[in-house]
């Protein structure tokens, strides 16, 4: 079982809903996402995904390509993501994941990458553009090192939902609307019709994610599912207080509203 | 292996968010459903000789041939449709193909501008809306395709992400698409991206070999030794290349940007310098760093800026079918200049790196030998790129 599985059994047997929130690792540097992993942590963060920067971000939209942009601009490498990675797990055990794009794990080397992640904490993956049908390989690798491969499922994904539902593992990303990640006045989507169909296929939890940018909607949205995923507003506040020794305070009290939506 | 499901070897796939799976089965099961059905067929006919203005001429350049000293250098002429470039046969093709699904929105991306103008030139002449993507770097260098397309009705979106070129402006596409994949169809320009596009791309473009290989059969009654053309995502050359793919004795060159030189940073040559990877919903080899960042690339040519290539063009270099060489921006503006002064044919920045490569090639042939230059496209939208670089001021009025 990794960390992810045991921490929704752990809420589920408590009554409670994951908050499962995203950073771009390195925006603006390494050590700033590791205070940012461990305040969001005490501020009621259940499960947190650290986004590998990408040059070429295509699920992504503008608040994560630019926080991606600042990474880069320091030069950041995933060799240096696996370092801090490493140092984060001295202090904490909450379930960490990576959020990448395919060809930085091919570039890398698909199995010293999972080996890798698995060696220094990482429990589940998120790789946006890997579908059911080009995931096979990569599963299979990661399986052997007791890594999850969290399987994404969309609102025009009709007549995939078994296949990619019963396939999955850790929990299942449900994308809330079609587009890219950034924040949201409204949905679209009929929540209900949406996580029923998947409901029908798969016990594994569930969890909403793009676009939800406050407690509001978090709070609509739990109803739903058993996780509720919130990058791009967190991401914005970071790219507001970057210069600011205040990005770590604003981001705790921002998270504890979130929590505090998930818990009412 | 080739062509399995989606794949040419390993090349090829479908990397693309779970949000564009279906969009992409399903224009798989249209295309499939269309592409041999004769009153489709009929309409592309038509539309294809009438509005185009197919077939293009092959034109035996005598005097290029002359003054190179070898084999006979003949020209396919796909500048003289419509437009101006061979991207119009495939966006013709693929619009028709929007309307039989009942999209009512064309989105695409462009490169040097062509095949934004000739989206932009279908999607009004079919009465849809229509929105073209281009990097913002691209929408000032090429400032009359920009002007050009929004004459025909178009909205161009300059994008400023990125690296500001073809790629980026690809990603902006795409990100489009994931957002309005209901109602929008995504013309790709070249054989590149997730399956079934770069199959669908070169069935559309193979009208040019098919044309070539009947034209030179009339003309000198046998088969080329040679066939040169360019290649940034490859489309114009993957359509000449293919119906010869089984004619073993002609020879297949894909010519590359090599821009400031391949010992330089500044170059687009994807298969001389570049590593498999994954980028645009396709594995092709890519100019890439050791963590799959993918490099800025550069050449005098806004349509050879394109960190890859498309995955059949990938899979001809391994299998050794098809030999890529790489031209520099000098070598692509003497063969510029070249054609020009002794063809009267200005070709476009693209086309002139085939023409250069012919240049080279050309002297070691023997008078026997035909060699074929695909003509991608002409030259007009390059004109004062190259009046730059030669120091000569177009705004001067006198």
């Amino acid at each position: 079982m990794t960390r992810i599985e045991r921490k929704f059994e752990i809420l589920k047997a408590n009554n409670q809903k994951a908050l499962i929130t995203y950073i771009t690792a390195g925006d603006p540097d390494l050590e700033v996402t590791k205070q940012l992993v461990l305040e969001m942590e005490r501020k009621g963060a259940d499960i947190i995904e650290l986004g590998i920067p990408y040059s070429d971000p295509v699920a992504d939209g503008p608040v994560i390509q630019r926080a991606a942009q600042r990474a880069l601009s320091k030069k950041i490498k995933i060799k240096n993501i696996m370092d801090m990675v490493r140092e984060i797990r001295k202090e904490t055990q909450i379930p960490l994941l990576y959020l990448l794009y395919f060809n930085c794990m091919l570039q890398y080397g698909i199995e010293k990458f999972i080996s890798e992640c698995s060696e220094a904490g990482i429990d589940g993956l998120i790789i946006p553009d890997l579908p059911y049908e080009e995931s096979k390989d990569v599963k299979d690798i990661a399986a052997r090192y007791n890594v999850n491969i969290i399987s994404l499922i969309a609102p025009t994904s009709t007549g995939r939902i078994k296949k990619i539902a019963q396939d999955a593992k850790g929990f299942i990303y449900c994308v809330s609307s079609t587009g890219v990640t950034g924040t949201r006045e409204q949905f679209k989507t009929n929540f209900y019709e949406f996580m029923e169909e998947i409901k029908k296929y798969s016990d594994t939890p569930k969890a909403i994610g793009f676009g939800i940018s406050s407690p509001e909607q978090a709070k609509e949205i739990k109803n739903y599912c058993e996780g509720v995923i919130v990058g791009s507003a967190i991401v914005r506040i970071i790219e507001d207080y970057n210069q600011s020794s205040e990005v770590i305070d604003k981001i705790g009290e921002f998270v504890s509203q979130l929590k505090a939506a998930l818990n009412r | 292996m080739y062509n399995w499901k989606g794949r040419f070897g390993v090349f090829g796939g479908q990397y693309v968010p779970e949000t564009l799976m279906n969009a992409l089965i399903e224009l798989e099961e249209q295309y499939d459903k269309y592409k041999d059905d004769p009153d489709f067929r009929k309409e592309l006919d038509y539309y294809l000789r009438e509005y185009c203005g197919r077939e293009t001429p092959l034109y035996f350049a005598q005097r290029l041939t002359e003054y190179l000293g070898g084999g006979k250098i003949y020209l396919k002429r796909e500048d003289l449709n419509h437009t101006g470039a061979h991207k119009i046969n495939n966006v013709l093709g693929q619009i028709l193909l929007a309307k039989k699904m009942g999209k009512k929105r064309i989105i695409a991306e462009t490169g040097a501008g062509q095949h934004g103008v000739a989206t932009a030139t279908v999607a009004a002449m079919f009465g849809l809306q229509c929105e073209i993507y281009m990097g913002a770097e691209d929408v000032e260098r090429q400032a009359l395709n920009v002007f050009r397309m929004k004459l025909l009705g178009a909205k161009v979106n300059a994008v400023h992400s990125g690296t500001s070129t073809l790629k980026d402006a690809t990603n902006e596409a795409m990100r489009d698409w994931v957002a309005n994949v209901e109602n929008t169809f995504y013309v790709i320009g070249s054989v590149v991206g997730p399956h079934p596009y770069p199959t669908i791309v070169r069935d559309f473009q193979r009208i040019i070999g098919d044309e070539v290989k009947k034209q030179i059969l009339q003309k000198e009654n046998r088969l080329p030794d040679y066939i040169i053309a360019c290649v940034g995502g490859g489309s114009n050359a993957m359509g000449i290349f293919y119906p010869f793919l089984e004619d073993k004795d002609v020879k297949l060159i894909g010519t590359e940007a090599a821009g400031m030189g391949l010992d330089t940073d500044r170059h687009a040559a994807t298969l001389a310098k570049g590593k498999i990877g994954v980028l645009h919903g396709m594995m092709s080899y890519f100019l890439q760093d050791e963590d799959g960042q993918i490099d800025p690339v550069y050449s005098i040519s806004a349509g050879l800026d394109y960190p890859g290539i498309g995955p059949e063009h990938a899979y001809l270099k391994d299998s050794g079918r098809a030999q890529y060489v790489s031209i520099t921006d000098k070598e692509a503006l003497d063969a510029f200049q070249l054609l020009s002064n002794l063809e009267g044919i200005i070709p476009a920045l693209e086309s002139s790196h085939a023409i250069a490569y012919a240049m080279k090639l050309c002297p070691a042939t023997s008078k026997n030998n035909i060699i074929i230059v695909n003509l991608s496209g002409r030259g007009d939208k390059d004109v004062y790129t190259v009046a730059k670089v030669l120091g000569v001021n177009l705004d001067d009025k006198n």
